[in-house]
């Protein structure tokens, strides 16, 4: 394979990148002679690690583009350049909070399955408060809220229920009623962000609760089942509205 | 297979040989160590730290108090450096009453665990005098102290 010159990585954040791209990044980074000279000569040096994150990997000279999206960039905390990509199929990641429907009780262990490519496994001692003698009441078909804390490609993912201090922090069964479906991983991550637009005019809407997983599923639960529905609609077409469009349509249903 | 009472010679010959065996048996790669480069450079999979996502439980109007009360937890331990709050919150008693109960509330607490020698000396304070406590205790104590110090047996 020839080996590209790459683009240095400043001028393509917000640009659509493809797979194979080559991105060099500044002299801060360098690990050469050279680039330790410039970066004694060119003052302040960002502090901290530069973060490579999804669709991005490390490759001598830069970064190696994987995934085709949309560069983006942030500039705090030591810098972090990351893909944004669209993806409906998950791919479990360590860290990430989930919601994982049980498949199997067997025995000590639970078999979730959390939309990626094998069940995950998930301990009875993992909740909190649970001892041997004390097992949590989980049954097939329970909704559970955790997060991962093995998840890569060589071994069976397994997720617990509780965090690194032993609270459970919103974790576990998720209760009863409410309805779960299924999007796709761009509008999560849309819906996750600080001050999501969507989510602010729907709160003003009903009350209801919402339980958002990395995994692409989302938990509605609501007062009336007609409620439950209509924020669950507006959801799944959230994809594919505009702004205006989406104001349309909750003005004429906070007017009903 | 260590002896003791070998000498140091012996030992260092028996080194030697033991290294010379082992160095022919050996397969040593010949080229010189690569510098270890520290990189600056951390991967990450996680959209997590790389967006910072608030917490996926929310409750809206009053749904579910537990979630929403999680919530204001949780999006606050994350914007912690960012907002900066009063750490001093509303108290209930001002710091001079603080003050002044803990005074007294330490002189209290005190005659509890004394003992029962001190205790009789105190009630006499008590009784002789209405000053505060202390002040009969620190008088009164040198010249108990002095009366039970150690007396030492005359040989």
């Amino acid at each position: 394979m020839a080996a590209e010159r790459g683009t240095a990585a400043d001028s393509l954040v917000g640009q659509v990148v493809l797979p194979g791209d080559l991105l060099l990044l500044p002299a801060h980074y360098d690990e050469d002679a050279e680039g330790e000279r410039l970066r004694l000569s060119a003052g302040a040096a960002p502090q901290g690690r530069l973060l490579c994150g999804p669709g991005l990997r490390r490759s001598g000279a830069g970064l190696l583009v994987t995934t085709c999206g949309l560069l983006r960039h942030r500039p705090g905390g030591g810098g972090a350049y990351w893909v944004d990509s669209q993806q409906k199929r998950y791919v479990p990641v360590k860290g990430d909070h989930v919601i994982g429907i049980v498949t199997v009780k067997a025995g000590d262990v639970f078999r979730l399955d959390v939309g990626g490519s094998e069940p995950a496994s998930l301990s009875y001692l993992a909740f909190e408060g649970a001892t041997k003698r004390n097992r949590p009441n989980v049954q097939v078909g329970d909704l559970i809220y955790g997060q991962f804390v093995v998840a890569n490609k060589d071994m069976e993912p397994e997720m617990v229920c509780i965090d690194s201090s032993g609270k459970s922090s919103g974790m576990g069964i998720i209760g009863q009623d409410g309805f779960l479906f299924k999007v796709s991983l761009g509008l999560i991550r849309k819906l996750l962000a600080p001050k999501c637009e969507i989510i602010q005019e729907l709160s003003q809407l009903y009350p209801f609760e919402l339980v958002i997983g990395m995994n692409g599923r989302i938990w509605v639960k609501a007062k009336t089942v007609q409620q439950t529905l209509i924020i669950v609609n507006i959801l799944e077409a959230c994809e594919y509205m505009t702004a205006e469009q989406r104001k349309q349509a909750l003005a004429k249903l906070s007017g009903n | 297979f260590m002896q003791r009472g070998l000498d140091s010679q012996t030992k260092k010959q028996l080194e030697e040989e033991e290294k010379k065996i082992i160095s022919e048996e050996h397969w040593y790669l010949d080229v010189p160590d690569l510098k270890e480069k520290e990189s600056c450079i951390i991967e990450e999979r996680s959209f997590l730290r790389c967006e910072d996502l608030v917490y996926g439980r929310m409750s809206f109007k009053g749904f579910n108090p537990e979630v929403e009360k999680l919530m204001i937890q949780m999006n606050s331990k994350c914007k912690e450096e960012e907002i900066e709050e009063d750490d001093k919150m509303e108290a209930d008693v001002s710091d001079e009453e603080m003050a002044r109960r803990y005074e007294t509330l330490v002189g209290t607490i005190g005659k509890k665990f004394l003992r029962k020698r001190d205790q009789r000396a105190l009630k006499d304070d008590d009784e002789d005098v209405d000053d505060e406590v202390e002040e009969g205790n620190s008088n009164t104590r040198p010249s108990k102290r002095a009366k039970k110090m150690f007396l030492k047996p005359q040989d």
